[in-house]
C-alpha cells in the first residue's frame, strides 16, 4: 500500500478516532476551565491520576464504567486542589498547574509502587470491547471507520456535543463564559465569581481524568509510566487550534489524531529507509503549524489567568 | 408626600490605617435623586460597594424599603432591588448584549435558556424607556454611550427601584451626558431613586434635588441643590477656599511644534496642528480619537509613515524617545502607572530615570547616587511632593504626589515644550489647581504647552486656544474664548470633519 492509498482506509481512520478520543475528553475538560477564565497545566498530571485510578479500580474488581467514574472523581479532586490555591488564593496559575502535574504523576507513581512493588510487567485487566452500533456500522468504510469503537469513544463525542450546549445555550454556561471574560461583570449579577470558577476548574478536570482513564480502560488494558505522554500538553494546545469553542476543538483533536494514526502507518511504509524518529515528530510539527495559521485570529477569553479579587478595580 | 426608599445608618470601613467611611448616615426618597459629591479618596465608592454588597461594611447599618439588608452579598441587593451601574463598565465585551443582562437572571441549572422572552422583554424595556439597543450586537461593536445604556437596561431587567451611578459621565461626550441625564428624569418619573456619584460640580448641580458632600470618608454636609453655589461646594469638597487659576493675555512666540499632514499606523490620519511658545493649546476629544497616537509621536514613540514633523525649527519625524527628552520636551504621560512611574522603585531611581546618563549623575561610569538623591530632594521640596524620603518606594505615594513627582521630574529641567497628557485625570481639587498652577507658570515663562484632556471645563479654563481631535484628524484650533462647551462637543462627535479627504490618501 503506497502513502496516499493508506489515507482511504477504514483502519487509518478508525485508528484515528480511537487515538482522538482521550484528547477529545481532555481537550474539553481544559476548555471548560479556561473558558472560566482558569488556565489548568496540571491536566498532564490529572490525566495520570485517571489513567491509574480508573484501572487500579477495574483492577480491584470493580465495573468498568465504575473505573471511569472514579477516574473522574480522582481527576476532579486534583482540579479542586488547583482550583483552592489560583482562584481564592489567586496564586500564579502557570506556577500552580506546573506543580499539581508534578505532584500529581509523581503521588500515582508512588502508589503505583506501593500496589505493586514486585512487579515487573504491568498487571492486565479485560479492557472496554468494541461496541458495533447496529445498522450503521454496516455501512462501508464509515461503519468501519466510526461505528465500531469502544463505548467511551462514543462517549468523547456525546461529551463534546453536551459542552458545546451547556457553554452556549444554559444560564450556568453564560455564567461560565462570563467569568472568563469579565468576572467583574458577574459578580455585578449577583453571582459568586470564585464558585463558578472552582466548579468550571472541578468538571473540567473530572473530563481530564477519563480522558487519562481511557488510556487504561479502553486504548490498552494495564497502567505504564509516563503513559500519558504529553497527551495533556497537546490538548492545552489543541484549546487555542479550537478557538476555545468545543466544536473547533473536536475537529482540532480528530486532526491531530489523523497526523499521529499516519504517521505510524508510514513508519512501517518507510521505515527502512527514513529513520522512525522523523515520522514521531510529524504530528507535533504539523500542529505547530496548524497553530500559527488558527490561532492568529483566535479571541482568547480575556480574563485567562487573571486572578479575580472582590470589589478590586 | 415622599417615603424613605433607602436609608444607611452610621456606615464605617476601614481599611488597614484608612477609615475610608466614618458613621456615614443618609436617606433616599422615594423618586429623587441624590448625588454623591467628594473628591477621589473621599469614601464614595467604597460606601456604595458596601451598600451593593461587594463590601462588609465593619459597622452600621442599611435598610431597604424598611427591611434591613444582609452585608456582603450583591445578590440580595439586587434582589431588593438597587441595581449598580458601575464606574468601568461590568459588561464582557465578547458577549452580545443579550447574554450580558440575562446573565444571572435565570435559575442557573435550567438545561436551557429562554433567550426569545428575555429578547422581548428586553425590546420593550428598551422602548419604554427610550433606550433604543440592539440586542443581538457584541458588546465590543458598541460606542461608549451605547454600552451604557447597556449598563443601565441591564438593572432596569433586574427591576431595580433604586439606581446608584458612579461616576457616570467619565467616558461620556457632553451630548451623551446630557442625554444621559434625561433619561434619569425619565426614569424618577416611573418613580425610580437614583443615586448620582461624581465629582463634577457642574453635573451634580444640573441632575439632582439634593447633594451630599463627602471628605476623608465622612459625610460633612448636605445642601439641596436649588440652595448652594458650585463654589460653596468646591470648598465643602476640599475643605478650604480655592483659586481659580488665573491667566494673563501674552504675545505668542515662535512656532515650537510644526505638523503638517501626518499619518501614523496607530491612527493619526493626516493631522495638522502647530504650537508656538508662550501658549497652551487645548486638544479636547473623546478618549480613543488618536490623542495616544499624537502623543506617541511626539514623544518619539512613533514615527510619521506621510507628512512631516518639526520641533524647535527642527525634523523631528525620526526622533527617538532618548532624543527628545534630550531636546528639553517635557512629556506627562497619559497614565502615570503604567508609563510614568515604575511603581516598585523608589522616587530618587524614578526621577533620574530619563536622565541617569547626563554626566552631573555619574561618576567614572557609575551612577553618583548622591547626586541623584540631591536632585530628588530638590524636587520633592520645589514641587512639595509629600513623601518621607526619596528612598520611598512610589507605589506608597498618593496619585496626587506622584503626578507632582513626574511635573517635578520634566519642569525642573526647564523645558520649552510640554506635553501633557490628561493631567488632572484622577487628582483631587487641591492637586488640580497645583497641576494647573505650574502649567500657568510654563507658560508665562514662553514656554509651549499641549493640554491633551478629556475635561472640557478644564480646557477651557487654561488654553488659550482649543482644537479637536477626532478619529485621527485635528480641527483648526480656536480662540478659547470663542468656543462654548456645546461647540466642542459636537465636534468631538464628529460634526465639521470632512469625510471626504480622511481617506483621500
Amino acid at each position: 500500500m503506497g502513502a496516499l492509498e493508506l489515507l482511504f482506509s477504514a483502519s487509518l481512520w478508525a485508528a484515528a478516532i480511537r487515538i482522538a478520543s482521550p484528547l477529545i475528553f481532555a481537550t474539553l475538560g481544559e476548555l471548560i476551565s479556561e473558558r472560566a477564565g482558569v488556565l489548568n497545566l496540571g491536566i498532564e498530571g490529572i490525566m495520570t491520576v485517571g489513567a491509574f485510578a480508573g484501572w487500579f479500580t477495574v483492577y480491584q474488581g470493580g465495573d468498568l464504567w465504575l473505573g471511569v467514574l472514579v477516574a473522574a472523581l480522582a481527576g476532579s479532586a486534583f482540579g479542586l486542589l488547583h482550583a483552592i490555591l489560583v482562584v481564592p488564593l489567586g496564586l500564579s496559575q502557570h506556577v500552580t498547574g506546573i506543580g499539581i502535574t508534578l505532584f500529581a504523576a509523581s503521588l500515582t507513581y508512588y502508589t503505583y509502587r506501593l500496589a505493586f512493588p514486585e512487579v515487573t510487567s504491568p498487571p492486565k485487566i479485560e479492557p472496554f470491547q468494541p461496541w458495533a452500533v447496529p445498522i450503521l456500522s454496516d455501512i462501508p468504510f464509515f461503519g468501519e471507520a466510526l461505528f465500531r469503537q469502544t463505548p467511551l469513544t462514543y462517549l468523547a463525542f456525546i461529551a463534546a456535543g453536551l459542552v458545546g450546549w451547556f457553554l452556549y445555550r444554559t444560564p450556568a454556561g453564560l455564567a461560565v463564559r462570563t467569568a472568563g471574560e469579565n468576572p467583574a461583570a458577574v459578580e455585578a449579577q449577583g453571582i459568586d465569581v470564585t464558585k463558578v470558577r472552582i466548579l468550571a476548574v472541578v468538571a473540567g478536570s473530572a473530563l481530564m481524568g477519563i480522558g487519562g482513564a481511557f488510556l487504561t480502560l479502553s486504548a490498552f488494558n494495564s497502567f505504564y509510566f509516563e503513559m500519558v505522554n504529553g497527551r495533556g500538553w497537546i490538548a492545552i494546545a489543541l484549546v487555542v487550534f479550537g478557538s476555545w469553542r468545543p466544536g473547533k476543538a473536536l475537529l482540532g483533536a480528530l486532526l491531530f489524531a489523523a497526523f499521529d494514526a499516519y504517521q505510524l502507518r508510514l513508519q512501517q511504509l518507510a521505515g527502512a529507509f527514513v529513520p522512525y524518529q522523523i515520522f514521531l515528530m510529524l504530528p507535533y510539527a504539523l500542529s505547530i503549524l496548524a497553530l500559527i495559521i488558527m490561532s492568529r485570529r483566535a479571541s482568547y477569553p480575556r480574563a485567562l489567568m487573571i486572578p479575580y479579587r472582590k470589589g478590586e478595580r | 408626600m415622599t417615603d424613605t426608599v433607602l436609608s444607611l445608618d452610621r456606615i464605617s470601613k476601614r481599611f488597614g490605617a484608612l477609615l475610608a467611611n466614618d458613621a456615614i448616615s443618609f436617606d433616599l426618597k422615594q423618586g429623587e435623586i441624590v448625588a454623591l459629591l467628594g473628591e477621589n479618596g473621599a469614601g464614595k465608592t467604597t460606601l456604595m460597594n458596601i451598600l451593593f454588597g461587594h463590601y462588609v461594611a465593619d459597622d452600621g447599618s442599611i435598610s431597604v424599603f424598611g427591611e434591613s439588608l444582609p452585608p456582603g452579598q450583591p445578590r440580595a441587593a439586587i434582589q431588593a432591588g438597587i441595581g449598580m451601574v458601575h464606574q468601568h463598565f461590568t459588561l464582557a465585551d465578547n458577549l452580545t448584549v443579550l447574554d450580558n443582562i440575562m446573565l444571572g437572571t435565570e435559575k442557573p441549572w435550567r438545561l436551557s435558556s429562554r433567550k426569545s422572552e428575555a429578547r422581548q422583554r428586553l425590546t420593550k424595556l428598551a422602548q419604554d424607556f427610550g433606550l433604543a439597543i440592539e440586542p443581538d450586537k457584541t458588546v465590543a461593536d458598541l460606542s461608549v454611550g451605547e454600552r451604557q445604556r447597556v449598563e443601565i437596561l441591564k438593572v432596569l431587567y433586574r427591576e431595580a427601584r433604586i439606581l446608584i451611578l458612579d461616576e457616570p459621565t467619565a467616558v461620556l461626550t457632553p451630548q451623551e451626558s446630557q442625554s444621559l441625564f434625561a433619561t434619569l428624569k425619565k426614569l424618577t418619573a416611573q418613580g425610580l431613586s437614583i443615586i448620582f456619584i461624581s465629582h463634577k460640580l457642574n453635573e451634580v448641580l444640573n441632575v439632582s434635588e439634593r447633594i451630599f458632600v463627602l471628605r476623608a470618608g465622612k459625610l460633612v454636609a448636605e445642601r439641596p441643590t436649588k440652595g448652594t453655589t458650585r463654589k460653596e461646594l468646591a470648598e465643602l469638597m476640599v475643605g478650604r477656599p480655592i483659586a481659580e487659576p488665573k491667566i494673563e493675555p501674552q504675545p505668542k512666540g515662535d512656532v515650537h511644534v510644526a505638523i503638517r499632514a501626518v499619518t501614523t499606523a496607530d491612527g493619526l490620519d493626516h493631522a495638522d496642528l502647530v504650537l508656538h511658545g508662550g501658549e497652551i493649546l487645548g486638544l479636547a476629544g473623546v478618549s480613543g480619537n488618536g490623542q495616544t497616537a499624537l502623543a506617541n509621536l511626539l514623544s518619539g514613540l512613533s514615527h510619521p509613515k506621510s507628512g512631516s514633523l518639526h520641533i524647535f525649527g527642527e525634523d523631528a519625524a525620526r526622533w527617538t524617545p532618548d532624543l527628545v527628552t534630550r531636546k528639553r520636551i517635557a512629556r506627562i504621560p497619559e497614565d502615570r502607572h503604567a508609563e510614568g512611574l515604575v511603581a516598585d522603585m523608589s522616587v530618587t531611581e524614578n526621577v533620574i530615570a530619563e536622565i541617569y546618563r547626563e554626566p552631573r549623575f555619574n561618576k567614572r561610569g557609575f551612577l553618583d547616587w548622591r547626586a541623584a538623591e540631591g536632585f530628588a530632594e530638590e524636587i520633592i521640596k520645589g514641587f512639595d511632593v509629600k513623601c518621607p524620603s526619596p528612598a520611598t518606594r512610589v507605589r506608597l505615594l498618593s496619585g496626587g504626589n506622584m503626578q507632582k513627582l513626574i511635573l517635578g521630574r520634566t519642569l525642573s529641567l526647564a523645558p520649552h515644550f510640554i506635553l501633557a497628557c490628561q493631567p488632572a485625570r484622577g487628582l483631587d481639587i487641591g492637586a488640580v489647581s497645583y497641576v494647573h498652577e505650574r502649567l500657568i507658570q510654563a507658560r508665562k515663562s514662553g514656554a509651549s504647552v499641549l493640554l491633551i484632556s478629556d475635561d472640557l471645563d478644564e480646557i477651557l479654563a487654561l488654553a488659550d486656544r482649543v482644537a479637536v481631535i477626532y478619529r485621527g484628524r485635528i480641527s483648526e484650533p480656536l480662540p478659547s474664548q470663542q468656543v462654548t462647551i456645546q461647540e466642542l462637543g459636537l465636534m468631538m462627535a464628529g460634526h465639521g470633519f470632512s469625510e471626504g479627504d480622511a481617506h483621500a490618501a
